[in-house]
């Protein structure tokens, strides 16, 4: 590209250019309209005139007769700035005036309007002028004639020119101006931003546009594609997290299998020693689908498409359905479980998917509320309930155990985060995380909170307006 | 019975068939869809065993052809989309049941068993037996030996279950799906705690104990040792 189409494809060449076509026209139009309208009310200020000296010439007719006439045009034709004054007899002698040379056929012409006729003067220059004239005949074969010379006008119509030629320049002077600031300033932004994505194109993500806090268009758009650089960022680490995840938390087990069935292989050969590693290899890759499962089921919940078609379902029925399924395991666990308050709420949702949910965070409380640290004894209660709260439906899954510090609530919602604590249970560590998704399928969300004492699971689910 | 296999993963074909024979049944492999279509449209097998993704033709579409044409061979869907939207549009499909890749063959034959079952006429029957032990779906009562056990609704619809698939292995995720409607994971055995309890109102303080643990596999009523 050359450097001068270079220059013609910036932005700031274009809008120069525009501006300047723009007020070019504006300022043409503008004059235009100025010049015809003094023309207009100029030459309606002639005829005025005019009329007014025929006028007053006639006047002086009535009470002096024509010598009267030829008298006063001798005596106003001489003074300076005059009129033009022009009188003949029948035969078309000059009798008066300060005119010399005007078309044969004009003194001929009769009737009251003005026209335009090309003149000469006495005396002064020979060239000639254009002028504004009327003629009246006169009783007696005799015409007067007279006019107003048209230089005023045509003065008018140079300044006017002047004006527009100005006009234009200055506008050029102003395309200029404006193409110089818009180059300087608002495209050394947009360098800028093109600068910094290159950058971060390159593998800098953490590179975030220069917002200079005018609040203009270049820093509501800084802002918004900051905003969306720090979520691919996020995004962005949530995906290596995952991949570290799998590779630690899908590769600890596999290798584990992998050795177990060396084990075995290397030993003493007997079919019992053989059976009992087969069978143990079984359970460990049961986990490790089961594992797999639900991280599949999770990264599909969490690109939004909810499995299973939507349904119209009562709350109450999930809730009642999941707590009957645990309530002998927990009872087998020492713990109770029972529903709570249940607002009769039915709302448009993934019934397979909540009741997961709702399974995870009951099957969460029932293996991990215990034990209670040494010198607390209580016995373990969970409740499951469902109040709507404005435009919320609030469902809490409660236990009085030993609770989450505040400091690891949020944590424990990331994928494979087990507690200390929690590492001699089975599980995976997915359960929370595929709560937390199927809310956020739901445009709901889920937090964890104290129930002093014990852990308080708050999934929070906007409800259709009324 | 006669199943017919359409999977075209040869070495997984190769060892189910070898593993359903063992179990005493008739196994026929069609190796991609086309070939799968003509054997089912023969007829003549008592299940049907479909892998959903195929060489030449979908899985699905050789069900829905077949359901078009009036055979209501019952047919298990073997897919590794495990999803429950991918459940549904199988079962939409004519499908009678679906299994997610990847599976136990315990869990499998104990479907495709199921399946065959429910074909068999006196679907209806309102009073299952077994040994001493009787259900009575009409007045939801169950009694063993004639003394009447008092069940929980879900323990009731949990032995319905069970009896009326008695002599065969029955899995826990079929009891899931099947007595409480759920297709999730339910990561802990819940559905163990649940048997043990029925176990322990029907068989405890009778004689001969009916409703067996399976080892990995599932639970069965029967009566006597297999």
């Amino acid at each position: 590209m050359s450097a001068l189409g270079r220059v013609v494809r910036t932005t700031a060449f274009k809008l120069s250019a525009i501006y300047f076509a723009v007020f070019s026209v504006f300022a043409i139009v503008f004059i235009l309209y100025i010049s015809y309208s003094t023309n207009v009310v100029l030459a309606e200020r002639l005829r005025d005139t005019i009329a007014g000296e025929i006028r007053e010439l006639t006047e002086v007719g009535r009470s002096g007769g024509l010598r009267a006439i030829v008298n006063a045009i001798e005596e106003r034709s001489t003074q300076p700035g005059a009129s033009l004054y022009l009188i003949t007899d029948m035969n078309g002698r000059i009798l008066a005036g300060n005119v010399s040379d005007v078309p044969e056929q004009l003194l001929e012409r009769s009737g009251s309007g003005a026209i335009t006729v090309p003149y000469q003067r006495y005396s002064e220059d020979k060239t000639e002028h254009l002028a504004m004239v009327q003629v009246l005949r006169l009783p007696g074969g005799f015409r007067m004639l007279v006019g107003r010379d048209l230089g005023e006008r045509d003065q008018f119509r140079a300044i006017i020119g002047r004006a527009l030629a100005w006009a234009v320049a200055l506008m050029i002077g102003l395309a200029l101006v404006s193409w110089f600031f818009v180059s300087r300033r608002v495209l050394k932004r947009i360098d800028s931003v093109t600068a910094t994505s290159r950058r971060i194109m390159a593998g800098d993500l953490t590179g975030r546009l220069e917002v200079t806090g005018t609040g203009d268009e270049f820093d509501r758009l800084a802002d918004s594609l900051n905003a969306m650089l720090e979520r691919i960022e996020l995004l962005l680490q949530g995906l290596k997290d995952v991949s570290d995840n799998i590779a630690h938390d899908l590769k600890t087990p596999l290798t584990r299998l992998r050795n177990r069935v060396e084990t075995a292989l290397n030993g003493e050969p007997s079919s019992d020693g053989y059976r009992a590693a087969l069978e143990t290899t079984i359970e460990e890759s049961d986990r490790l689908i089961q594992t797999f499962n639900a991280l599949l089921m999770i990264a599909r919940v969490e690109a939004g498409s909810p499995d299973g078609a939507l349904s119209d379902v009562e709350i109450g029925t999930i809730i009642n359905d999941v707590v009957e399924l645990y309530e002998p395991v927990a009872e087998e666990n020492g713990m109770t479980i029972r529903v709570g308050q249940v607002d009769p709420i039915k709302l448009r949702i993934s019934r397979e998917l909540l009741g997961q949910a709702l399974a995870n965070l009951i099957d969460n409380a029932i293996k991990y509320a215990a034990p209670l640290p040494c010198g607390q004894s209580r016995p373990i209660t969970v409740v499951v309930s469902a109040v709507r709260e404005g435009s919320h439906l609030v469902v809490k899954v409660t236990d009085n155990g030993i609770g989450i510090a505040a400091a690891d609530r949020q944590r424990v919602l990331q994928r494979f985060v087990r507690l200390e604590q929690s590492r001699s249970q089975p599980g995976s560590g997915l359960g929370l995380s595929l709560a937390a998704a199927v809310a956020r399928l739901h445009h709901g969300t889920i937090e964890l909170g104290d129930a002093n004492p014990g852990l308080l699971v708050t999934l929070r689910l906007p409800l259709p307006p009324p | 019975m006669r199943i017919l296999l359409i999977e075209d993963d040869k070495e997984a074909a190769a060892y189910l068939c070898k593993a359903l024979r063992e179990a005493g049944h008739m196994a026929d492999h069609a190796a991609d869809g086309d070939t799968g279509a003509v054997m089912a449209g023969e007829g003549g097998y008592d299940v049907l065993v479909v892998d959903r993704m195929l060489p030449r033709r979908d899985g699905l579409s050789i069900i829905e052809d077949l359901r078009k044409r009036g055979d209501q061979t019952p047919a298990l869907i073997l897919s590794a989309l495990g999803q429950v939207d991918d459940r549904v549009t199988g079962l939409r499909a004519g499908g009678d049941d679906y299994l997610p890749k990847p599976y136990a063959f315990s869990e499998l034959l104990a479907r495709v068993e199921a399946l065959a079952r429910r074909r068999k006429p006196g679907e209806a029957e309102t009073l299952y037996r077994v040994g001493d032990l009787e259900l009575d779906r009409l007045r939801h009562t169950v009694a063993r030996a004639g003394k009447p056990v008092p069940l929980q609704p879900r323990e009731f619809r949990l032995l319905e279950y069970l009896m009326k698939h008695a002599g065969q292995v029955v899995t826990r995720t079929m009891l899931l799906e099947n007595v409480w409607d759920y297709h999730f994971d339910p990561q802990t055995n819940v559905i163990d705690v649940h048997v043990s309890r029925l176990r322990s109102k029907i068989d405890k303080g009778f004689g001969e104990p009916l409703l067996h643990t399976v080892r990995g596999a599932g639970y069965m009523i029967r009566v006597g040792a297999r």
